[in-house]
């Protein structure tokens, strides 16, 4: 089908959902990223049973930390598609990545430049 | 096991406004197993204040260990040298280990990550229930090894009480009346003449009510 999504998603395999914990969502938003999808299979359809459920359990709570930690809730969210269902998978991607457009760059990430230029700023006004 | 919740972050963040470093600690035994203080809700907890302080524009140095157990010293020990390199830590064992900690460490400020709730049994994944109450003087072996003095709303040794109804006590219809469990019990068990003995007035000098409590063994002192 070779059908295009948008270049700013960058995939990362895992063998199931459910082995996505709330700790590699969160590690996500520390190194930058804007958004975190999880994508698995469709609700009864998990190789393993609970995967995917329980991947939509964690995804539940790392949105609620992330709220609380005014990163917002809504960056994260959960889809479920069958794995050849590229047509849907590409729908998501694109209104993932227009979500994000709209709620902006991650604010840690923002901090962490701020931080950066504030440091090298210093480090310049200390040369002689 | 002692069941215990986590806090909320915002009151995490209240107790380490000031620190400029911060040392969260879990425990590897009970809050482990109720995902409260683990190694895993460490790392959470951890990368969700550096995001926290990153947006606060400051530069706070959180640190991330765990421990087999923080009630027990030579565990403890363990962070001797790394500890210095921290202005605070924030504990995610029970009660036990907060205290503990801060004991071993007295320089530092010590604060807890979690509420320590109750000695409880895991119903089902994330579903826990109370069971013991530690009284220090068990009665369960005439209670059918159900415990009224943690089951029952009023602690009664002999019951149930006027509050039972449909096996339900009368404080809430998700709690069942624990001498309603006791009869139950001891009907399965063919033992209904225990129910018929009246239990004698328990010495509470065991419970808190003598103070806090301290068990000497001597036979295993060094």
């Amino acid at each position: 089908m070779r059908l295009g999504y948008p270049s700013s998603i960058r995939i990362i395999r895992v063998p199931c959902t459910g082995k996505v914990d709330v700790l590699h969502i969160l590690r996500c938003f520390e190194r930058g990223a804007d958004g975190v999808t999880v994508v698995g299979c469709r609700e009864g359809d998990c190789h393993y049973q609970t995967g995917n459920f329980r991947a939509k359990k964690r995804v539940q709570q790392a949105q609620a930390i992330l709220e609380q930690i005014g990163i917002g809730g809504t960056r994260v969210r959960m889809c479920n598609l069958s794995s050849s269902d590229a047509p849907l998978f590409v729908r998501f991607a694109q209104e993932m990545h227009a979500a994000i457009m709209d709620a902006g760059p991650n604010p840690v990430r923002t901090a962490r430049m701020l931080q950066r230029a504030s440091a090298g700023t210093t480090a310049a006004l200390q040369q002689p | 096991m002692i069941v215990a919740e986590r806090k909320p972050i915002e009151e995490i963040l209240g107790q380490v406004k000031q620190v400029r470093s911060v040392l969260v600690l879990g425990c590897n035994e009970c809050v482990t197993v109720c995902e409260a203080g683990g190694k895993k809700e460490v790392g959470v907890l951890a990368s969700a204040l550096r995001m926290l302080f990153l947006q606060q524009g400051r530069e706070v140095n959180v640190g991330e260990r765990t421990l087999e157990r923080q009630c027990d010293t030579e565990y403890l020990e363990e962070i001797r040298d790394m500890i210095d390199a921290f202005d605070a830590v924030v504990s995610l064992a029970c009660g036990v280990g907060i205290q503990f900690t801060a004991e071993r460490y007295p320089s530092k400020a010590v604060y807890p990550g979690v509420n320590t709730c109750f000695m409880g049994a895991a119903l089902e994944r994330g579903v826990w229930s109370e069971r013991c109450q530690g009284c220090g003087s068990c009665i369960l072996a005439a209670t059918g090894a159900v415990c009224p003095i943690t089951r029952c709303a009023k602690r009664l040794l002999n019951g149930p009480c006027g509050g039972s109804t449909a096996g339900k006590c009368e404080i809430s219809k998700d709690v069942e009346c624990a001498w309603q469990l006791i009869i139950d019990r001891l009907k399965a068990l063919g033992r209904l003449e225990d129910y018929e003995r009246l239990s004698p007035i328990k010495d509470w000098s065991t419970d808190r009510a003598g103070g806090p409590r301290k068990i000497i063994r001597e036979d295993l002192r060094s």
